[in-house]
């Protein structure tokens, strides 16, 4: 399990929709806008030069409004759609050169698929639903509803096997929706705005499940969401698609404190900072006092106190291995905390840059 | 103005000729192929007279039986299959016992014709954007053109007799339960298709997994439709040699019996009542996961 493997490579994609998309793709190399595109030949850009390497193993969050998209790209991954030009490579191997036949298999066993309407089975129970994937992949439904019992339970389901879809409520539907994608065994999870429909207060459980979960099964998960929270709280990594391009793609201490561009400024704006940035992002590298030792990972919230509390007010910082790698004042705390248009003027050229992009 | 007052038409000889063309060459067809054509239709009339003289030759109380235990496993409604069983002596106390059977023996065939024909035309409906603009106007003219017109070329290929009057009556019931099921499963969930193809479902596990069970409310009400539809056909069916119900009803148009007529037509409506209500619960209980609440 080798932290840098990349599980899906996305290299040069484009999804143009209309009849004569192909050559829409050329227009768009030679630098043809997309206004231009839907105003001249009536064809609509759904993504454009997409690239992203997707790593193994880790919750690779894209994030982008409703249109922007998200769900166009993640359908790619396992060709529920079909792209324009560009390639998919999934630990090597070509998505876009493969067969029907072929297809089907990868899609049995390499990538599952969580929805965000659920897309259950209405007419099957809970258990048959959690069952139907490995009942597609040729297992009869008995030992199919024994093999995937487990991950009901997991999901704490229990006690529902034999009830319908319809007799659970959303986030209970959504459970359902998980353990299916579980019980295949697939190392690629691929989750388009599972958690969206669900309340904030089920949300939040789920995403605790899916963390748990992770912590334990290693998959590699690409995870779409328009809810930055989400994304922050979940994201090994986090890509910011707008308008079919991605504008930012790092990780969740990145996008909050470097931003790339005033929209995503605007995007983060209403964000806790407090409760996400963590003290290793903004630590002083390298200079160490006589105080009390905090883990790296430590969110600026928690510090706060502890920092207030120390004689020199500020504290070390430390990693894994408990040696000190830096320190905290309160100063730099405070100013983390602080909305980040003050944050921006650090990175002087992002504002201008930004400022020709947006039409 | 001579011009606008009268339509151009085809001169008369013209027409005639024209009609007399289409009528021979039809009648050449009937005398080449007609009895090609009622050999093939042969099987079909053996199981008919079959189905028949079964439901004739089971003792009555046995059919009576059989109908509660049917109207039971479809409606499981004590009102239903009362009703039923009450319908059926009547119709034995008021002397329509035997009408009845072969009423009930040709519109269960064609039922079944109409199943077993219907629901595949459907299904390619429902897969094919072709197949739906090639049957569409079919069904459309099956469902509007007078069943007397096609009674014609009908009679003139296989005569009179109980397979034309089959036909007929599937030439008439066959479009519900081919709309139906085709609208069924083309109103399958989207979410519930997408999910399936996620999962690397091929094109049988697609069609019998998923699309056909949540379909199947709409194929059942096909199927209802296309059984009263065969019903509402009986009377005509019997000018052309079916035996049941509609005989007596023809008589007494005929000869103004209105007691017969009347005690005839209520029989076809009671069959009709029975068919409709147990299908009907029967459809609906297969919809009951979707209110959530099944506990079985």
């Amino acid at each position: 399990m080798s932290k840098n493997e990349i599980a899906i490579s996305i290299k040069g994609l484009y999804k143009v929709f209309g009849n004569r998309s192909k050559k829409m793709v050329t227009h768009l190399k030679n630098g043809v806008s997309k206004a231009d595109l839907l105003d001249k030949y009536h064809h609509v850009v759904g993504l454009k030069d997409i690239n992203i390497d997707i790593p193994a193993h880790q919750i690779s969050v894209i994030m982008g409004l409703s249109g922007s998209g998200k769900s166009t790209l993640i359908r790619h991954i396992n060709r529920l759609i079909e792209p324009t030009a560009g390639s998919i490579d999934i630990y090597g191997e070509n998505v876009l050169s493969m067969s029907k036949g072929t297809l089907r298999e990868f899609r049995r066993h390499k990538v599952a698929m969580v929805f965000q309407k659920f897309g259950l089975h209405v007419h099957k129970t809970v258990a048959e639903n959690v069952a139907y994937g490995l009942v597609i992949q040729g297992m009869s439904l008995k030992k199919a509803k024994q093999k995937s019992s487990k991950w009901l339970i997991r999901v704490g389901l229990e006690g529902f096997e034999n009830h319908y879809p319809s007799q659970l409520s959303g986030g209970m539907q959504q459970r359902v929706g998980l353990a299916r994608a579980l019980a295949t065994d697939a190392d690629i999870l691929l989750m388009d705005e599972a958690f969206s429909a669900l309340d904030p207060l089920i949300r939040t459980d789920m995403q605790d499940i899916l963390l748990n979960l992770q912590q334990e099964l290693h998959k590699t998960i690409v995870f779409i969401t328009h809810d930055l929270d989400e994304a922050l709280r979940i994201g090994d990594s986090i890509a910011i698609l707008r308008d079919g391009e991605i504008i930012q793609q790092g990780s969740p201490q990145d996008i909050i404190l470097k931003p790339d561009d005033e929209y995503i400024v605007d995007f983060i704006q209403d964000v806790n900072r407090g409760r996400v940035i963590q003290i290793k992002s903004v630590m002083d590298k390298g200079v160490s006092i006589e105080g009390p030792n905090f883990h790296q990972n430590m969110v600026l919230e928690d510090i706060l106190p502890e920092i207030v509390k120390s004689t020199q007010q500020m504290v070390n910082v430390t990693n894994d291995q408990n040696q000190v790698i830096g320190s905290v004042d309160l100063k730099t705390v405070a100013s983390a905390i602080a909305k980040p248009v003050i944050q921006s003027n650090n990175n002087a050229n992002y504002t201008q840059s930004s400022s020709t992009e947006l039409t | 103005m001579d011009f606008l007052g009268k339509f151009p038409a085809m001169s008369r000889g013209e027409l005639r000729d024209f009609k007399k063309g289409i009528d021979s060459s039809f009648s050449e067809f009937t005398s080449e192929h007609g009895e090609a054509i009622e050999s093939f239709f042969d099987p079909l009339l053996h199981f008919l007279v079959w189905f028949e003289k079964l439901l004739l030759a089971t003792p009555w109380p046995l059919i009576l039986l059989i109908i509660g235990v049917f109207s039971w496993l479809g409606s499981r409604s004590v009102k239903i299959v009362i009703g039923a069983v009450l319908a059926f002596v009547a119709i034995g106390y008021f002397g329509m016992w035997k009408d009845t059977m072969s009423t009930l023996a040709i519109v269960s065939v064609a039922t079944l014709i109409c199943i077993s024909i219907g629901i595949p035309i459907g299904i390619l409906m429902a897969r094919s954007k072709y197949a739906q603009a090639f049957f569409t106007p079919l069904l459309d003219v099956m469902q509007t053109i007078p069943a007397f017109v096609y009674l014609i070329p009908v009679v003139m290929l296989l005569g009179i007799g109980k397979v034309p009057g089959l036909i007929a009556v599937c030439i008439y019931a066959l479009p519900p339960i081919v709309r139906l099921t085709n609208l069924g499963i083309r109103l399958v969930s989207k979410e519930a298709l997408e999910a399936a193809d996620a999962f690397g479902t091929n094109y049988r596990q697609r069609l019998f997994g998923v699309q056909i069970p949540l379909a199947l409310p709409n194929i059942f009400a096909g199927i209802n439709q296309t059984i009263m539809m065969a019903l509402s056909m009986v009377v005509i069916a019997s000018m052309i040699g079916v035996a049941g119900l509609g005989v007596p009803v023809l008589r007494s148009i005929s000869n103004q019996y209105l007691a017969l007529g009347l005690l005839n037509g209520l029989a076809i409506v009671a069959l009709a009542i029975i068919f409709d209500r147990v299908t009907q619960q029967y459809g609906k209980r297969l919809q009951k996961h979707r209110h959530g609440d099944l506990h079985e």
